[in-house]
Protein backbone atom coordinates (compact mmCIF):
# COMPACT_ATOMS: atom_id res chain seq x y z
CA UNK A 1 0.00 0.00 0.00
CA UNK A 2 1.48 3.36 -0.70
CA UNK A 3 1.32 6.05 1.82
CA UNK A 4 -0.46 9.16 1.31
CA UNK A 5 2.52 11.33 0.81
CA UNK A 6 4.03 9.19 -2.02
CA UNK A 7 0.43 9.10 -3.63
CA UNK A 8 0.34 13.15 -3.34
CA UNK A 9 4.22 13.52 -4.61
CA UNK A 10 2.46 11.87 -7.65
CA UNK A 11 -0.43 14.32 -7.80
CA UNK A 12 1.78 17.01 -7.69
CA UNK A 13 3.76 15.52 -10.35
CA UNK A 14 1.00 15.69 -12.54
CA UNK A 15 0.89 19.16 -12.41
CA UNK A 16 3.32 21.57 -13.48
CA UNK A 17 2.58 24.79 -12.06
CA UNK A 18 1.74 23.48 -8.59
CA UNK A 19 -1.59 23.94 -9.14
CA UNK A 20 -4.57 21.62 -9.29
CA UNK A 21 -7.23 22.42 -11.50
CA UNK A 22 -6.33 26.01 -11.31
CA UNK A 23 -6.01 26.05 -7.29
CA UNK A 24 -2.54 26.79 -5.86
CA UNK A 25 -2.03 24.54 -2.80
CA UNK A 26 0.92 22.62 -0.46
CA UNK A 27 0.63 19.46 1.47
CA UNK A 28 2.05 18.98 5.11
CA UNK A 29 1.69 15.61 7.16
CA UNK A 30 0.73 16.52 10.82
CA UNK A 31 2.58 14.21 13.63
CA UNK A 32 -0.07 11.51 14.21
CA UNK A 33 -0.62 7.52 15.46
CA UNK A 34 -2.43 7.46 11.83
CA UNK A 35 -1.25 8.68 8.43
CA UNK A 36 -2.54 12.40 8.43
CA UNK A 37 -1.79 15.15 5.31
CA UNK A 38 -2.99 18.21 5.40
CA UNK A 39 -3.81 19.98 1.67
CA UNK A 40 -4.25 23.73 1.65
CA UNK A 41 -5.21 25.83 -1.13
CA UNK A 42 -4.00 29.39 -1.67
CA UNK A 43 -6.42 31.83 -0.49
CA UNK A 44 -8.32 29.38 0.89
CA UNK A 45 -5.73 28.38 4.29
CA UNK A 46 -8.95 28.39 6.65
CA UNK A 47 -10.50 25.50 4.54
CA UNK A 48 -7.64 23.08 4.71
CA UNK A 49 -8.50 19.41 3.44
CA UNK A 50 -6.97 16.38 5.70
CA UNK A 51 -6.32 13.39 4.16
CA UNK A 52 -5.77 9.77 5.80
CA UNK A 53 -5.84 6.41 4.43
CA UNK A 54 -7.25 3.50 5.97
CA UNK A 55 -7.29 -0.23 5.22
CA UNK A 56 -9.85 -0.12 2.79
CA UNK A 57 -9.83 3.44 1.67
CA UNK A 58 -8.60 6.94 1.39
CA UNK A 59 -10.40 10.07 3.20
CA UNK A 60 -10.21 13.49 2.55
CA UNK A 61 -12.13 15.52 5.06
CA UNK A 62 -13.01 19.55 5.40
CA UNK A 63 -13.86 20.61 8.67
CA UNK A 64 -16.46 23.14 8.06
CA UNK A 65 -18.26 24.31 11.20
CA UNK A 66 -18.72 23.16 14.98
CA UNK A 67 -22.02 22.28 16.72
CA UNK A 68 -21.26 25.52 19.19
CA UNK A 69 -22.18 28.03 15.57
CA UNK A 70 -25.51 26.80 14.75
CA UNK A 71 -28.47 28.40 15.56
CA UNK A 72 -29.74 26.08 18.21
CA UNK A 73 -33.66 27.40 16.77
CA UNK A 74 -32.86 26.06 13.04
CA UNK A 75 -30.33 23.31 13.55
CA UNK A 76 -32.86 20.55 13.36
CA UNK A 77 -33.59 22.22 10.00
CA UNK A 78 -30.00 22.59 9.25
CA UNK A 79 -29.97 18.97 9.70
CA UNK A 80 -32.45 18.27 6.83
CA UNK A 81 -31.10 20.57 4.58
CA UNK A 82 -27.29 18.46 4.60
CA UNK A 83 -29.32 14.89 4.17
CA UNK A 84 -31.30 16.83 1.34
CA UNK A 85 -28.35 18.14 -0.13
CA UNK A 86 -26.14 15.10 0.24
CA UNK A 87 -27.04 13.06 -3.08
CA UNK A 88 -26.68 16.27 -5.20
CA UNK A 89 -23.53 17.28 -3.88
CA UNK A 90 -20.63 15.96 -6.14
CA UNK A 91 -18.50 13.74 -5.31
CA UNK A 92 -18.44 15.00 -1.06
CA UNK A 93 -21.23 14.32 1.34
CA UNK A 94 -21.50 15.61 4.98
CA UNK A 95 -20.70 14.27 7.89
CA UNK A 96 -19.39 15.13 11.62
CA UNK A 97 -16.98 14.13 13.70
CA UNK A 98 -17.55 14.51 17.42
CA UNK A 99 -19.22 18.35 17.37
CA UNK A 100 -17.05 19.49 14.15
CA UNK A 101 -19.50 19.20 10.96
CA UNK A 102 -17.81 18.31 7.95
CA UNK A 103 -17.28 17.70 4.51
CA UNK A 104 -15.86 14.35 3.30
CA UNK A 105 -15.08 12.49 0.00
CA UNK A 106 -13.85 8.77 -0.02
CA UNK A 107 -11.89 7.33 -2.49
CA UNK A 108 -10.73 3.99 -3.79
CA UNK A 109 -6.92 3.05 -2.34
CA UNK A 110 -5.80 2.80 -6.14
CA UNK A 111 -7.47 6.00 -7.07
CA UNK A 112 -5.47 7.78 -9.67
CA UNK A 113 -3.47 10.64 -9.15
CA UNK A 114 -5.96 12.49 -11.45
CA UNK A 115 -9.04 11.08 -9.48
CA UNK A 116 -7.66 12.64 -5.84
CA UNK A 117 -6.74 15.99 -7.76
CA UNK A 118 -10.45 16.20 -8.68
CA UNK A 119 -11.40 14.58 -5.66
CA UNK A 120 -9.51 17.67 -3.38
CA UNK A 121 -10.83 20.96 -5.58
CA UNK A 122 -14.16 19.74 -5.89
CA UNK A 123 -14.39 18.69 -2.53
CA UNK A 124 -13.24 22.57 -1.74
CA UNK A 125 -15.21 24.21 -3.73
CA UNK A 126 -18.10 22.04 -2.31
CA UNK A 127 -16.61 23.35 1.06
CA UNK A 128 -17.08 27.17 0.37
CA UNK A 129 -20.41 26.89 -1.47
CA UNK A 130 -21.89 24.68 1.59
CA UNK A 131 -20.65 27.35 3.92
CA UNK A 132 -22.53 30.11 1.98
CA UNK A 133 -25.49 28.29 1.01
CA UNK A 134 -25.75 26.72 4.78
CA UNK A 135 -24.61 30.65 6.71
CA UNK A 136 -28.22 31.34 7.15
CA UNK A 137 -27.92 28.43 10.07
CA UNK A 138 -24.83 29.30 11.62
CA UNK A 139 -24.11 32.40 13.98
CA UNK B 1 -28.00 -4.88 10.68
CA UNK B 2 -26.91 -5.51 14.57
CA UNK B 3 -23.48 -4.55 13.81
CA UNK B 4 -24.71 -1.46 12.40
CA UNK B 5 -26.29 -0.88 15.87
CA UNK B 6 -23.04 -1.03 17.82
CA UNK B 7 -21.38 0.74 15.80
CA UNK B 8 -23.73 3.52 16.26
CA UNK B 9 -24.12 3.07 19.73
CA UNK B 10 -20.26 3.21 20.28
CA UNK B 11 -20.14 6.37 18.43
CA UNK B 12 -23.21 7.87 20.15
CA UNK B 13 -21.03 7.52 22.93
CA UNK B 14 -18.32 9.55 21.93
CA UNK B 15 -15.21 10.38 24.15
CA UNK B 16 -13.63 6.75 23.98
CA UNK B 17 -11.19 5.74 21.52
CA UNK B 18 -14.50 4.50 19.28
CA UNK B 19 -13.01 2.29 16.59
CA UNK B 20 -11.02 0.25 19.57
CA UNK B 21 -14.30 0.72 21.92
CA UNK B 22 -15.89 -1.96 19.22
CA UNK B 23 -13.08 -3.84 18.24
CA UNK B 24 -13.11 -4.48 21.77
CA UNK B 25 -16.83 -5.85 21.43
CA UNK B 26 -16.58 -7.20 18.56
CA UNK B 27 -13.36 -9.47 18.67
CA UNK B 28 -11.55 -8.01 15.51
CA UNK B 29 -8.91 -10.97 15.95
CA UNK B 30 -11.93 -13.43 16.13
CA UNK B 31 -13.67 -11.83 12.86
CA UNK B 32 -10.24 -11.59 10.77
CA UNK B 33 -9.72 -15.15 11.81
CA UNK B 34 -13.16 -16.57 10.74
CA UNK B 35 -12.57 -14.38 7.85
CA UNK B 36 -9.03 -16.80 7.36
CA UNK B 37 -10.54 -20.55 7.84
CA UNK B 38 -13.82 -19.21 5.92
CA UNK B 39 -11.08 -18.39 2.78
CA UNK B 40 -9.57 -21.74 3.22
CA UNK B 41 -13.00 -23.68 3.29
CA UNK B 42 -13.13 -22.09 0.43
CA UNK B 43 -10.38 -23.54 -1.47
CA UNK B 44 -10.93 -26.83 -0.02
CA UNK B 45 -14.60 -27.17 -1.05
CA UNK B 46 -13.61 -25.88 -4.54
CA UNK B 47 -10.78 -28.52 -4.92
CA UNK B 48 -13.56 -30.98 -3.36
CA UNK B 49 -16.01 -29.75 -5.67
CA UNK B 50 -14.04 -30.36 -8.72
CA UNK B 51 -13.71 -34.15 -7.70
CA UNK B 52 -17.28 -34.81 -7.28
CA UNK B 53 -17.74 -33.15 -10.30
CA UNK B 54 -15.56 -35.36 -12.13
CA UNK B 55 -17.45 -38.48 -10.71
CA UNK B 56 -20.52 -36.82 -11.91
CA UNK B 57 -19.37 -37.07 -14.89
CA UNK B 58 -17.51 -40.03 -14.80
CA UNK B 59 -21.29 -41.44 -13.71
CA UNK B 60 -22.91 -39.95 -16.34
CA UNK B 61 -20.20 -41.71 -18.91
CA UNK B 62 -21.07 -45.10 -17.06
CA UNK B 63 -24.94 -44.62 -17.07
CA UNK B 64 -24.89 -43.78 -21.35
CA UNK B 65 -22.52 -47.20 -21.49
CA UNK B 66 -24.81 -49.26 -19.56
CA UNK B 67 -27.67 -48.29 -21.69
CA UNK B 68 -25.88 -48.80 -24.77
CA UNK B 69 -25.05 -52.26 -23.68
CA UNK B 70 -28.23 -52.88 -22.40
CA UNK B 71 -30.13 -51.90 -25.78
CA UNK B 72 -27.17 -54.06 -27.62
CA UNK B 73 -28.13 -57.12 -25.37
CA UNK B 74 -31.53 -56.79 -25.66
CA UNK B 75 -31.47 -56.71 -29.36
CA UNK B 76 -29.60 -60.16 -29.03
CA UNK B 77 -32.03 -61.35 -27.26
CA UNK B 78 -34.88 -60.60 -29.68
CA UNK B 79 -32.75 -62.40 -31.66
CA UNK B 80 -32.32 -65.48 -29.80
CA UNK B 81 -36.03 -65.31 -29.33
CA UNK B 82 -36.72 -65.04 -33.10
CA UNK B 83 -34.76 -68.23 -33.94
CA UNK B 84 -37.17 -69.12 -30.78
CA UNK B 85 -34.14 -70.37 -28.79
CA UNK B 86 -35.38 -69.70 -25.40
CA UNK B 87 -32.75 -71.07 -23.46
CA UNK B 88 -30.26 -68.36 -24.90
CA UNK B 89 -32.30 -65.44 -24.73
CA UNK B 90 -32.83 -66.32 -20.97
CA UNK B 91 -29.01 -66.35 -20.48
CA UNK B 92 -29.34 -62.84 -22.27
CA UNK B 93 -31.64 -61.87 -19.89
CA UNK B 94 -29.79 -62.85 -17.42
CA UNK B 95 -27.00 -60.24 -18.72
CA UNK B 96 -29.39 -57.37 -19.10
CA UNK B 97 -31.07 -58.21 -15.58
CA UNK B 98 -27.28 -57.59 -13.71
CA UNK B 99 -26.91 -54.54 -16.17
CA UNK B 100 -30.14 -52.84 -15.44
CA UNK B 101 -28.61 -53.70 -11.64
CA UNK B 102 -25.39 -51.51 -12.10
CA UNK B 103 -27.54 -49.19 -14.23
CA UNK B 104 -29.28 -48.33 -11.19
CA UNK B 105 -26.58 -48.21 -8.59
CA UNK B 106 -25.16 -45.72 -11.35
CA UNK B 107 -27.64 -43.54 -11.48
CA UNK B 108 -27.76 -43.14 -7.77
CA UNK B 109 -24.77 -42.58 -7.33
CA UNK B 110 -24.82 -39.74 -10.23
CA UNK B 111 -27.83 -38.58 -8.11
CA UNK B 112 -25.99 -38.09 -5.10
CA UNK B 113 -22.93 -36.30 -6.80
CA UNK B 114 -25.28 -33.98 -8.08
CA UNK B 115 -27.07 -33.08 -5.02
CA UNK B 116 -23.55 -32.97 -3.16
CA UNK B 117 -22.41 -30.78 -6.15
CA UNK B 118 -25.19 -28.31 -5.43
CA UNK B 119 -25.08 -27.93 -1.73
CA UNK B 120 -21.01 -27.47 -2.06
CA UNK B 121 -22.03 -24.83 -4.28
CA UNK B 122 -24.60 -23.15 -2.03
CA UNK B 123 -22.04 -23.77 1.04
CA UNK B 124 -19.80 -22.02 -1.07
CA UNK B 125 -21.81 -19.45 -1.90
CA UNK B 126 -22.91 -18.96 1.52
CA UNK B 127 -19.39 -18.71 2.76
CA UNK B 128 -18.45 -15.78 0.53
CA UNK B 129 -21.10 -14.09 1.51
CA UNK B 130 -20.16 -14.28 5.09
CA UNK B 131 -16.97 -13.01 4.08
CA UNK B 132 -18.16 -10.28 2.46
CA UNK B 133 -19.95 -9.35 5.43
CA UNK B 134 -17.45 -9.62 8.15
CA UNK B 135 -14.92 -7.83 5.75
CA UNK B 136 -17.05 -4.28 5.52
CA UNK B 137 -18.11 -4.85 9.14
CA UNK B 138 -14.13 -4.70 9.89
CA UNK B 139 -13.34 -2.21 7.41
CA UNK B 140 -16.04 -0.02 9.10
CA UNK B 141 -14.41 -0.67 12.68
CA UNK B 142 -11.33 0.07 11.44
CA UNK B 143 -12.18 3.22 9.29
CA UNK B 144 -13.86 4.62 12.52
CA UNK B 145 -10.90 4.04 14.21
CA UNK B 146 -8.84 5.53 11.53
CA UNK B 147 -10.83 8.07 11.25
CA UNK B 148 -11.34 8.91 15.24
CA UNK B 149 -7.14 8.82 15.46
CA UNK B 150 -6.73 11.34 12.39
CA UNK B 151 -9.01 13.49 14.27
CA UNK B 152 -7.79 13.61 17.57
CA UNK B 153 -4.99 14.61 15.53
CA UNK B 154 -6.07 17.47 13.42
CA UNK B 155 -7.72 18.46 16.91
CA UNK B 156 -4.48 18.97 18.11
CA UNK B 157 -2.97 20.62 15.36
CA UNK B 158 -5.46 23.01 15.16
CA UNK B 159 -5.59 23.92 18.93
CA UNK B 160 -1.99 24.03 18.90
CA UNK B 161 -2.45 27.15 16.91
CA UNK B 162 -0.98 26.75 13.64
CA UNK B 163 -4.14 26.64 11.60
CA UNK B 164 -6.64 28.30 13.81
CA UNK B 165 -10.02 26.89 13.80
CA UNK B 166 -11.79 30.09 13.08
CA UNK B 167 -15.95 30.21 12.63
CA UNK B 168 -16.98 28.57 9.47
CA UNK B 169 -18.79 32.13 8.58
CA UNK B 170 -15.60 34.35 9.00
CA UNK B 171 -13.39 32.07 7.03
CA UNK B 172 -15.54 32.36 4.41
CA UNK B 173 -15.81 35.83 4.72
CA UNK B 174 -12.56 36.24 4.77
CA UNK B 175 -11.79 33.97 1.62
CA UNK B 176 -14.68 35.79 -0.19
CA UNK B 177 -12.61 38.95 0.71
CA UNK B 178 -9.32 37.40 -0.65
CA UNK B 179 -11.13 36.58 -3.85
CA UNK B 180 -12.84 40.20 -3.96
CA UNK B 181 -9.54 41.44 -3.56
CA UNK B 182 -8.09 39.33 -6.70
CA UNK B 183 -10.86 39.94 -8.97
CA UNK B 184 -10.89 43.44 -8.25
CA UNK B 185 -7.03 43.56 -9.05
CA UNK B 186 -7.75 41.53 -12.31
CA UNK B 187 -10.46 44.21 -13.07
CA UNK B 188 -7.92 47.05 -11.99
CA UNK B 189 -5.71 45.36 -14.49
CA UNK B 190 -8.23 45.19 -16.80
CA UNK B 191 -9.25 48.72 -16.74
CA UNK B 192 -5.27 49.75 -16.94
CA UNK B 193 -5.04 47.71 -20.19
CA UNK B 194 -8.25 48.96 -22.00
CA UNK B 195 -6.97 52.35 -21.13
CA UNK B 196 -3.55 51.96 -22.66
CA UNK B 197 -4.75 50.86 -25.76
CA UNK B 198 -7.80 53.86 -25.73
CA UNK B 199 -4.83 56.07 -25.49
CA UNK B 200 -3.10 54.49 -28.29
CA UNK B 201 -6.33 54.40 -30.39
CA UNK B 202 -6.19 58.12 -29.03
CA UNK B 203 -3.06 58.56 -31.02
CA UNK B 204 -3.96 56.51 -34.01
CA UNK B 205 -6.98 59.13 -34.39
CA UNK B 206 -4.77 61.96 -33.74
CA UNK B 207 -2.58 60.70 -36.80
CA UNK B 208 -5.30 59.97 -38.67
CA UNK B 209 -6.37 63.68 -38.07
CA UNK B 210 -9.56 62.67 -36.97
CA UNK B 211 -10.54 63.95 -33.09
CA UNK B 212 -8.61 66.53 -31.34
CA UNK B 213 -6.73 67.81 -33.99
CA UNK B 214 -9.76 68.45 -36.28
CA UNK B 215 -11.75 69.63 -33.32
CA UNK B 216 -9.30 72.49 -32.50
CA UNK B 217 -9.33 73.51 -36.46
CA UNK B 218 -13.11 73.74 -35.71
CA UNK B 219 -13.08 75.60 -32.49
CA UNK B 220 -10.18 78.51 -34.10
CA UNK B 221 -12.35 78.84 -36.60
CA UNK B 222 -15.40 79.18 -34.90
CA UNK B 223 -13.69 81.31 -32.63
CA UNK B 224 -11.94 83.88 -35.55
CA UNK B 225 -15.87 84.00 -36.60
CA UNK B 226 -17.25 84.86 -33.71
CA UNK B 227 -14.83 87.32 -33.21
CA UNK B 228 -15.44 88.65 -37.27
CA UNK B 229 -18.93 88.95 -36.39
CA UNK B 230 -18.03 91.02 -32.80
CA UNK B 231 -15.77 93.45 -34.56
CA UNK B 232 -18.81 93.72 -37.70
CA UNK B 233 -21.17 95.16 -34.63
Amino acid sequence: MNNLLEKLESVLGMSDSGSLNGLDYEFNPIPSDVEVVQVAFKDREELPIYLTQSESQMICICYLWDDTEVIPDKRAEMLEVMLDMNIPMPLSSFGRIGSRYTIFGALSLDSSAESIARELTVLSDNALDAIEAMSEYLN
Amino acid sequence: MEFFKKLITAIRGGGRELGEAVLDSQGIRIYEQEIEDAKEAIKKAESDLTGVMAKDMQAGREIERLEKEIAGYEAKALGALDQGDESLAGEVAEKIAELEVELETQKAAKHQFAAHVESVKEMIKQTHAKIREHEREISMVKTTDNVHKAAKSINQHIDGGSSKMVAAKESLERIKHRQQDESDRMAASDALNAELSGESLENKLKAAGIGEKSDRKRQVLERLKAKQQDSAN
